[in-house]
């Protein structure tokens, strides 16, 4: 279970790539390679839709990559509402794969997709159980 | 051997507080029957198109059957999200197609509004890969404002283009009396609403709503039978796409939409000049500006001047969502798929009041669910 610790709200404290939680605790931002054909994953994943190998290896990654969109949300669902309005970008990464992220401390108004940025695991405060995820800065 | 539909019938979509589920799927049912003379023993199937995470009702089709007295024959529930009314559709025409049944009765229903605002708030906040996306507080606006975003990025659409098929789709529910909102609005209105999800606002996005639509289908034999004015299904087609934004190549296009499209007009050996009115998924503006590049209807990235050019609207390239769409009817989930199917029907046999496009011959919905995971498209010709 492992893998509750990752995000404001967890939907998923079970699964095979909870390491990827782990190792964010520890500062660490990591994906997946296949070891049969190569193929990198961010968001990881312990199976491989290219090759169906299911021999995975981690890789570590340095965050950095391009906007590709973003929004800020106003109406917020369940969990969030205490900090609405935020903002999401969407990140191509240097490394391979993308991510989803809050975007801090760049105002909406300043982002401009292409820009770069990079993901850095952060562990929340202001909340009461450990909780680790990733945000967006310059 | 093609098939066809018979019936048709199409419920008050809207805030439906006098009824159940099964109570608001009888009026389409009874409807359809009524327009095509057929009684309940000749149909061979109910196929119950519903997302059912909204209903306290667990397995509905089983309370839908009984209340409709379709008991003895075969029921079951087709899922898929916001286009689970088009699966009921395909579902039913690949049995009819198969020989399986000769008549099957198609019903899309969505009671949505049983939920508090606090479930349907904690549901609004699972439409997205709750792995690696839901744990931000990703929503169903925010993703179409996202794909918004990119659209205006790399195409230089703007926001009065968002507003403009807002503006174009209350016009035209004005004319329907089935539809939630009957009135038009102007796009200052749409562009100084309330802030949804940036770059989207408050008219930009359709309403939950509860309503159910129905449809009788016939193998060929039968409809000819049945009907003097069988409306035939000429494709049928689906596709999917990626359910997580993080794997996808596009994010100013739905594939599965492009894959289902070209699928379909293959299937009814058709261009899409060939389409006389069409109704497509309106979920929110930026997607039905993103539904007319991914149908073929103007080229990819010139959605935002088709619909400022009026190419959309009745008297230009093809007239869309003359029904008011889901932006003016409303979207109960399960029925949408349906109701569009319905529309298109009314077009063909020229029962369109107000809205008729005159000389219909080929009709065509577009039918999404979810954030573009699924896509239905299906053709319909007198
Ligand atoms: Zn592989």
């Amino acid at each position: 279970m492992a893998f509750k610790i990752f995000g404001k709200v967890n939907f998923t404290p079970y699964t095979k790539v909870e390491r990827f939680a782990e190792e964010l605790r520890d500062n660490k931002l990591m994906g997946t390679k296949c070891k049969k054909c190569g193929e990198v994953y961010f968001p990881p994943r312990a199976d491989c839709t290219k090759c169906m190998s299911d021999e995975m290896e981690w890789r570590s990654y340095s965050g950095r990559g391009k906007l590709v969109t973003f929004t800020t949300i106003h109406a917020a669902p369940t969990g969030f509402d205490d900090i609405a309005p935020y903002t999401i970008g969407v990140v191509d990464l240097e490394e391979g794969g993308r991510l989803l992220a809050w975007v801090e401390g760049i105002k909406p108004e300043e982002l401009k997709i292409g820009m770069e940025l990079r993901a850095i695991p952060q562990i929340m405060e202001d909340v009461e159980e450990l909780k680790v995820v990733y945000v967006l800065r310059k | 051997m093609k098939v066809g539909i018979v019936g048709i019938g199409h419920g008050r979509f809207g805030r439906r507080d006098d009824c159940t589920v099964q109570e608001l799927a009888f009026e389409p049912f009874k409807e359809a029957l009524e327009d095509c003379e057929l009684e309940k023993k000749d149909i061979d199937a109910t196929v119950i198109g519903s997302s059912p995470e909204y209903h306290k009702q667990r397995s509905i089709s089983g309370v839908i059957a009984e209340y409709l007295g379709m008991n003895p024959q075969p029921t079951w529930l087709t899922e898929a999200a916001c286009a689970s009314g088009s699966a009921a559709i395909r579902t039913a025409y690949g049995l009819i197609k198969g020989g399986v049944h000769d008549v099957v009765a198609v019903l899309g229903v969505q009671k949505m509004l049983e939920l508090s605002t606090p479930e349907i708030l904690a549901l609004m906040g699972r439409v997205g890969d709750v792995q690696w996306e839901s744990i931000f507080g990703t929503t169903f606006p925010g993703y179409y404002a996202m794909y918004a975003n990119r659209h205006m990025y790399e195409y230089g659409t703007k926001p009065e283009h968002l507003a403009m098929v807002a503006v174009k789709n209350h016009e035209y529910g004005a004319m329907n009396p089935k539809a939630l909102f009957q009135k038009a609005i102007t796009l200052d209105k749409a562009m100084k609403s309330e802030m949804v999800a940036y770059p989207l606002r408050l008219f930009d996005c359709c309403a939950n709503a509860d309503g159910a639509a129905c449809l009788i289908l016939a193998n060929e034999e039968k409809a000819k039978k049945i009907s003097d004015t069988p409306v035939w299904i000429a494709a049928s087609a689906t596709a999917s796409a990626t359910m997580s934004i993080l794997r996808r190549e596009t994010l100013t296009s739905l594939p599965s939409a492009v894959e289902a499209s070209r699928q379909a007009y293959k299937m009814a050996g058709i261009g899409p000049n060939d389409v006389d009115v069409a109704d497509v998924h309106d979920c929110f503006t930026i997607a039905e500006i993103m539904a007319y590049e991914d149908l073929g209807f103007c080229e990819k990235g010139k959605g935002g001047k088709f619909i400022e050019e009026g190419q959309s609207k009745i008297g230009g390239k093809i007239p869309i969502n003359v029904d008011g769409g889901l932006k003016s009817k409303g979207h109960p989930v399960g029925a949408t798929g349906t109701s569009m199917a319905v529309e298109m029907v009314k077009q063909l046999r020229g029962e369109a009041g107000k809205r008729q496009i005159s000389g219909a011959e080929v009709g065509l919905t577009h039918n999404v669910g979810g954030i573009g995971q699924y896509c239905f498209v299906h053709v319909f010709r007198r």
